[in-house]
């Protein structure tokens, strides 16, 4: 019977070739949609794993859980390093790793982050990332790269590479004054991880100098300009208030390093001759903040060395200096320059192995025991020093399928739509067909075959289309996710599977099922018209 | 080895959609085993319907219908389908075969829905389908590779009747076989169908509307004196 409905179908070969056609799109597409529904699911599942909470300044849990663990978007606010530090010393806390985002390498995001990253961060089934080649980054100008950094870019050990702000791929502000060296290339794990260059936080932070930095630079001589008039008044019981004000700046800044420079200079004394001391002290303190209080301070400290002649000239000064906004420029040259360079010193005299960003994007958290999560999400959640969010990556996932679950269900009710396009063009075909067939079934029933076998004929034949339709639509698909994979793996970040999945087959069982039924109609309607031709048809 | 007695048939409700096939009402009808029977009438007078009441496809609503001694009342609709397979040949005016198929398949399918024929034959069907072919004057390669429609309607109805003999059946029917063929075509068509189904020992019941064929057959009959009770179209 079978043979007899692939000879007959083939005698009517091009309408065959048509609804075949229909039904192989409708199938490609519905297999191609829940391909990519299902590969965008284990994509964004096997992305993060091991990781218990995920920790930013308050925010939308989805929104963190995209930018930090996807790279998609950017966190809203910045998470301070001593609620990081706040965190990571809760007993529960196992590990916690900082991450700083915002800079992109050619649109892949760039992460600021601490080596034991590479420890602590897992995928998929709890697998730890692997270096490929190479090694994790040690000093703040090295970097490592992800798998698909390196294939697409063509990256290997060595390879000098520059980042460049912003998240997005345009950028024109790159900062070519700071470059990385790949010192390792991870292997390749299909997620995001693949597509990120990471770099340790502080080479992440002294990028950001430039910028992070002008601001906080330039807030002494903001406070210098308005203060220098005040001084102008010169009446001497306002110079108490200055003397105080220069203080509490000395304190406030006590950190950056401007202290330090007072302390330089006074240890310098020792070893300078007093008149270029007066010279410098006069010229720095002159740069300093209030050069009359500072002037004055110096004096103070002045007049156990120095004879009261030299210090009265180099007040003097500072005060002419102090009235003309001639000196002011002069002075803040002066001061600018000496700054960084003891900056600059403090920094890698000190803080080489510990560096301590001021704030970072987010960070990975995990605990020491998994039961605790909930309530360690409360305490971060209701942390008093700042406002966070603790994210479980998991959960929010959870929120994220049901978002896109309208979107994903839309597009499978439209593949289904097509089906059924294609499912009613084979109908088409055997109700079309069957009149012009009559003369066929009374030659076969005259040679014995029953009505219920040209039932079965006609019931063989939607299957054996549909059949080649699903395979054809198989192919067809394959085909295009031969030509699309490169491009939604550089784009997105989709690996999509080349087997066929359970779901798969009960997709092509289900068109299956639905060809048979939508043809029985016009199986029937043949069985009837067969029945009553007997052998003559009524034509 | 065909009997019918008081065999009533009709077409009702759907009488409208066909005139001329109202109710049928057969008194008597008798075949021997081997005899040839040429039964004549008019067009629409109801031949085709009582064909198909011997033939099994139709049931008589009324009376009775042996074939080979099988009361076909008594089977049920698939059953008289393979007693139709395994015991008939049937040849329509035209269009007997299927344009998908070789003319030897088309021989062969006579085989392939009758399981009494296929262990009657067996692997030999093909060439008891050759042989009969060759007597029909078919079985040259040029016409066993041409597509079935390319042939003229004579050697289509030649194929038709070898595959109504093939596996030699106790019954052959043939609805106007020839109504569609030349003159000349017509009576070789007739000699060869005959010596076949004399050779195969077959009962034969030719159906026609032109009474000048009557001669060569063993027993006329018209179609008017069977039918008793017949409707007026």
């Amino acid at each position: 019977m079978i043979a007899l409905a692939y000879r007959s179908l083939l005698n009517r070969r091009f309408t065959l070739l048509l609804t075949v056609l229909a039904i192989a799109l409708s199938v490609a597409l519905l297999l191609g949609i829940e391909r990519l529904r299902q590969q965008a699911r284990d994509g964004f599942t096997n992305a993060v794993s091991g990781t218990d909470l995920i920790i930013a300044a308050r925010g939308n849990d989805l929104q963190i859980l995209l930018a930090t663990v996807f790279g998609i978007g950017s966190t809203s606010n910045t998470l301070d390093w001593e609620a990081f530090e706040a965190i990571h010393t809760m007993p529960e806390v196992a590990w916690a790793v900082p991450i700083s985002q915002g800079d992109n390498h050619k649109g892949h995001p760039v992460i600021g982050t601490e080596a034991a990253y590479f420890d602590h961060f897992r995928y998929g089934n709890r697998q730890p990332l692997r270096m490929a080649q190479g090694t994790v980054f040690d000093a703040p100008d090295e970097a490592v790269v992800g798998a698909d950094v390196a294939a697409q870019l063509g990256y290997g050990l060595g390879t000098v590479i520059v980042n460049a702000h912003g998240a997005g791929d345009v950028s024109f502000d790159v900062h070519d004054d700071a470059p990385f060296t790949i010192t390792g290339i991870l292997a390749a794990t299909g997620t995001p991880v693949d597509r990120m260059v990471f770099v340790p936080l502080e080479g992440f932070d002294r990028i950001h100098e430039g910028y992070g930095a002008v601001p906080e630079a330039a807030d002494p001589f903001a406070e210098a300009a308005p203060r220098a008039p005040a001084s102008d008044l010169g009446a001497p019981a306002k110079e108490g208030q200055d003397h105080a004000e220069a203080e509490h700046d000395a304190h406030a800044h006590g950190e950056t390093g401007h202290a330090e420079e007072h302390a330089h200079e006074d240890h310098a004394e020792d070893d300078h001759d007093h008149a270029d001391h007066a010279e410098t002290s006069n010229d720095s303190h002159a740069n300093g903040e209030t050069g009359h209080a500072e002037d004055h301070a110096h004096a103070d400290h002045a007049e156990d060395d120095h004879d009261h002649a030299d210090h009265a000239e180099a007040e003097q000064e500072a005060h002419a200096h102090g009235e003309t906004g001639h000196a002011d420029e002069h002075a803040h040259e002066g001061h600018s320059e000496a700054e960084h360079a003891d900056a600059e010193h403090s920094d890698e005299a000190h803080h080489h192995h510990d560096h301590e960003p001021g704030a970072v994007n987010a960070a990975f958290v995990g605990l020491t025991s998994p039961t605790a999560v909930l309530s360690v999400q409360r305490r971060i959640n209701e942390y008093a020093g700042a406002p966070l969010t603790a994210v479980m990556p998991a959960v929010s996932l959870q929120g994220l399928w049901q978002i896109t679950g309208v979107a994903e269900d839309t597009l499978r009710l439209m593949s289904w739509a097509v089906v059924a396009a294609g499912l009613i063009g084979l109908v088409v075909m055997l109700a079309a067909t069957l009149e012009g067939r009559r003369r066929e079934f009374a030659i076969l029933r005259a040679v014995g075959a029953t009505p219920g076998m040209i039932m079965r004929l006609i019931l063989g034949e939607a299957l054996l289309i549909t059949t080649l339709g699903i395979c054809a639509g198989i192919l067809l698909l394959y085909a295009l996710q031969a030509v699309a994979a490169p491009m939604l793996a550089q784009q997105f970040g989709l690996r999509m599977g080349w087997a066929f999945s359970g779901r798969e087959l009960a997709l092509v069982a289900a068109v299956l099922g639905a060809a048979l039924i939508a043809s029985l109609p016009p199986a029937w309607r043949t069985y009837r018209a067969t029945l009553a031709d007997g052998l003559t048809p009524r034509l | 080895m065909i009997d019918v007695e008081n065999a009533t048939f009709s077409w009702a409700p759907r009488t409208a959609a066909a005139p001329g096939t109202g109710v049928l009402d057969i008194a008597s009808f008798h075949l021997d085993a081997g005899e040839t029977a040429f039964l004549h009438g008019p067009s629409g007078c109801g031949k085709s319907t009582f064909l198909g009441l011997v033939a099994g496809v139709l049931q008589a609503q009324g009376g009775t219908v042996r074939v080979d001694g099988t009361d076909l009342g008594s089977l049920s609709a698939p059953a008289r389908d393979r007693f139709r397979a395994d015991r008939m040949g049937v040849i329509f005016q035209m269009f007997n075969l299927l344009p998908y198929l070789s003319v030897l398949d088309n021989v062969l399918l006579a085989v392939r829905f009758s399981e009494r024929r296929h262990a009657a034959l067996g692997a030999q069907a093909k060439d008891e389908a050759l042989r009969l072919l060759a007597h029909l004057r078919m079985d040259a390669p040029e016409l066993l590779a041409a597509p079935v429609a390319r042939l003229s309607v004579g050697q289509q109805q030649r194929v038709a009747a070898a595959r109504a003999l093939l596996g030699r059946p106790p019954v052959v029917l043939a609805d106007e076989p020839t109504s569609a063929l030349d003159e000349e075509v017509k009576a070789e068509f007739i000699d060869l169908l005959l010596a076949e189904c004399a050779e195969a020992g077959s009962t034969l019941l030719f159906v026609s509307h032109d009474p000048r064929l009557a001669g060569r057959f063993d027993r006329a009959v018209e179609f008017r004196d069977l039918a008793a009770g017949r409707a007026a179209a």
